[in-house]
């Protein structure tokens, strides 16, 4: 397959009404409900919910890597121009691992036990480049070394279960990055790693993005490292987007009362010894979100409307929008 | 004052026990795996009462073992515990079962840590009932009061575990803590499964606790943000000892042990954007073969001769704050490099 020349005024990805539901014995309900999401060439995106927001799902969508019973019911997900949900298989396989890339919370979930690092490592080059061997394994013994693996040669004979968390995960980044796709999604990719670790994986995934011009989706709940690491982020909340903006705004300056609620229920915004600010309630599970508005049950800005009509997405420029019938009052990003 | 509990130099090591395979293959002349796990080395710490110590550490730095062993879950290998200033040890039969009952645990599963099988007033109450703390006729209430003062429905005391959410098994587990009126809680790592919203709701819920009852606690955490914005004191473990201990505020401002300064530098923050991450390298060593020296030093960009010979010991550096540095002592060298740490690439 030949990628089609690269058109700058085009996003890399566009995903237009996304909706992927789990079929039950009880119906359909739906994980990810009309998602609107587009990421730049070597833009990094922060997609930022609780579980069961339908962050992951999302992800997996993108990589039509849903298994029943979920499936993906509706929707457009525009990769360099071409819709990836009518390709045939071969030529999403084609894609996936080349072009997109997936990391995991759990390193294990990409590799294989009963194989080597090495096995794996070539079997991706080989898989989507006409390279021979040893080629592949010398881009193998590369990209190890580019995410601070000491001996690179040696550990391509080792297992899986021989490396710690932390190399794990570094195997899993560098296999993604072995044929430097366009976009990575990394799925809490440092969510299981101690702080210093994961400042490493951090340090590792925006050295080698900025190098290569990667885009990276980086989903999570941390939204202190989204802070940190995003161009722009999307906060999701009930398998929809509910605010989407630049960093700047959408942490400066929410709109949403759920972003804000999440905002303000992080310690270091509150002052030392004082209560936090709590968004009360839990999520609704799937099976029992309520109407209209699925955030309104928990929050502190409900009017009447809010149970009869789901708020749409409203925004005074593209690429910054909220879903709220009553948002938060107006602030300046910094 | 009195501490609630201390630690003095306490030592807890667990040594792999020889199975059947190791002990034929010992019969034929094979050396015997003895490795030992060294979790917690030579620890002293104190909590006075109505103080929040925060234990802070990195994963297998010893820290919910410390905890554990404070709580008497582990006998020590060596040291001691000691509860209101006498060793657990010698405690007649009836102190035994104040520091029991006034020291109670928090775990961090919520679903591990309830028993799937019974109801929330058998898990509540099943204390109450053991040490006959209360007539069999008033258990249900107690029950109930300890419900409501998490902010539980008394009507979820027939239910199972599995009909909550994770931040409402927290605060069954936190009700069944509080049901035998204890002193001191030990919380390990209380939120860490925990959504984000839901996170802030437990953590009120603790400082609410410490206003109404007037409860001490040793939070576990690894979670520096949440530490400094609950804790009074704060103690960092690295491989199995205290690095650096002081007050919270003073600790996370202005750090006296690299490994610390490392630590803070790594808290993430919402209102930093676009960071350049330039962490400290290398991973934490194993804790059945501790580096000799100071465990710091082969991730440690100040490291000098001394600290691969001879570990540091934990002395006083300023007002009511200890750390584990020989830059602090050694000729020559700069404790203000300390504040340097980070900024280092890594490999």
């Amino acid at each position: 397959m030949t990628p089609l020349p690269a058109d700058p005024s085009r996003p890399l990805l566009e995903v237009r009404g996304l909706r992927t539901v789990f079929h039950t014995l009880a119906g359909a309900y739906p994980a990810v409900d009309g998602v609107d999401l587009s990421i730049a060439r070597g833009e990094v995106v922060g997609l930022v919910g609780e579980s069961g927001s339908g962050k992951s799902v999302t992800g997996f969508s993108l990589m039509r890597l849903v298994d029943p019973p979920g499936e993906i019911v509706a929707g457009e997900v525009l990769f360099e121009g071409r819709d990836l949900l009518s390709l045939p298989e071969s030529e999403m396989r084609a894609i996936r691992g080349d072009r997109i890339a997936m990391i995991f919370q759990d390193p294990l979930m990409t590799l294989n036990p009963v194989l080597t690092i090495g096995e794996q490592m070539i079997e991706a080059v080989t898989e989507h480049h006409g390279v021979g061997e040893r080629a592949a394994r010398a881009r193998a013994v590369e990209a190890l070394g580019q995410v601070g693996i000491a001996s690179a040669a040696e550990r391509l004979r080792q297992y899986p279960h021989e490396f710690s968390g932390g190399m794990r995960q570094r195997v899993a980044i560098a296999t993604a990055m072995l044929n430097e796709p366009d976009l990575i999604i990394a799925d809490e990719p440092t969510t299981a790693l101690d702080v210093t670790i994961q400042g490493q994986i951090l340090h590792e995934m925006q050295t080698l993005c900025e190098a290569s011009g990667t885009a990276l989706l980086w989903i999570t709940h941390d939204l202190g490292v989204v802070a940190e690491l995003a161009d722009r982020i999307c906060v999701m909340y009930s398998g929809r987007i509910v605010e989407t903006g630049s960093a700047d705004a959408v942490l400066d300056a929410p709109r949403h009362p759920y972003t804000a609620g999440l905002l303000g229920s992080v310690p270091s915004v509150n002052a030392p010894g004082t209560r936090l600010h709590q968004i009360d309630g839990a999520a609704p599970p799937l099976s029992a979100r309520p109407t209209g508005c699925p955030f309104r049950t928990r929050c502190g800005n409900v009017l009447p409307v809010c149970a009869e009509i789901d708020p749409p997405l409203v925004g005074p420029v593209p690429g910054r929008g909220w879903r709220c019938h009553n948002p938060m009052p107006e602030r300046d990003a910094a | 004052m009195t501490p609630i509990l201390e630690a003095r130099s306490l030592v807890k090591r667990f040594s792999r026990k020889p199975d059947i395979a190791m002990r034929l293959l010992a019969l034929a002349g094979r050396p015997v795996d003895r490795r030992t796990v060294h979790a917690v080395e030579d620890v002293d710490l104190a909590v006075a009462p109505g103080e929040v110590v925060g234990l802070v550490g990195e994963s297998g730095c010893g820290k919910s073992t410390l905890g554990r062993a404070l709580a008497g879950l582990h006998p020590p290998t060596s040291g001691e515990v000691v509860y209101r200033g006498k060793p657990v040890r010698e405690l007649t039969k009836a102190e035994r079962l104040a520091y029991t009952l006034e020291v109670q645990l928090v775990f961090q599963d919520p679903y591990a840590s309830l028993n799937p099988r019974r109801t929330v007033r058998q898990i509540v109450g099943e204390a109450l009932g053991v040490h006959r703390l209360a007539p069999r006729g008033e258990i249900a209430e107690r029950v109930e009061a300890a419900l409501a003062e998490v902010g539980l429905d008394a009507s979820y005391a027939s239910r199972y575990p599995h009909e909550f959410s994770g931040g409402q098994r927290q605060r069954i587990g936190i009700a069944r803590a509080l049901a035998v009126d204890p002193r001191f809680l030990v919380c390990d790592e209380p939120v860490a499964a925990l959504d984000v919203s839901v996170q802030a709701q437990v953590v009120n819920l603790f400082m609410d606790l410490r206003e109404t009852r007037g409860l001490t606690y040793l939070f576990i955490s690894h979670d520096l943000g949440l530490v400094r914005h609950i804790c009074d004191r704060v103690a960092i473990m690295y491989l199995g000892r205290i690095v650096e201990e002081g007050p919270a505020q003073a600790l996370f401002s202005d750090p006296q042990h690299p490994y610390t300064a490392a630590l803070v530098a790594e808290i993430p923050d919402v209102r930093r954007r676009k960071r350049r991450f330039t962490p400290i390298a290398g991973e934490i060593p194993s804790p059945m073969a501790p580096p000799p020296g100071c465990a710091f030093h082969p991730r440690c960009p100040h490291a000098m001769p001394v600290c691969r010979e001879t570990r540091p010991a934990l002395a006083p550096v300023a007002a009511g704050r200890q750390a584990a540095c020989h830059l602090h002592t050694a000729p020559g060298a700069s404790p203000a490099a300390i504040s340097t740490t980070v900024g280092v690439p890594a490999p």
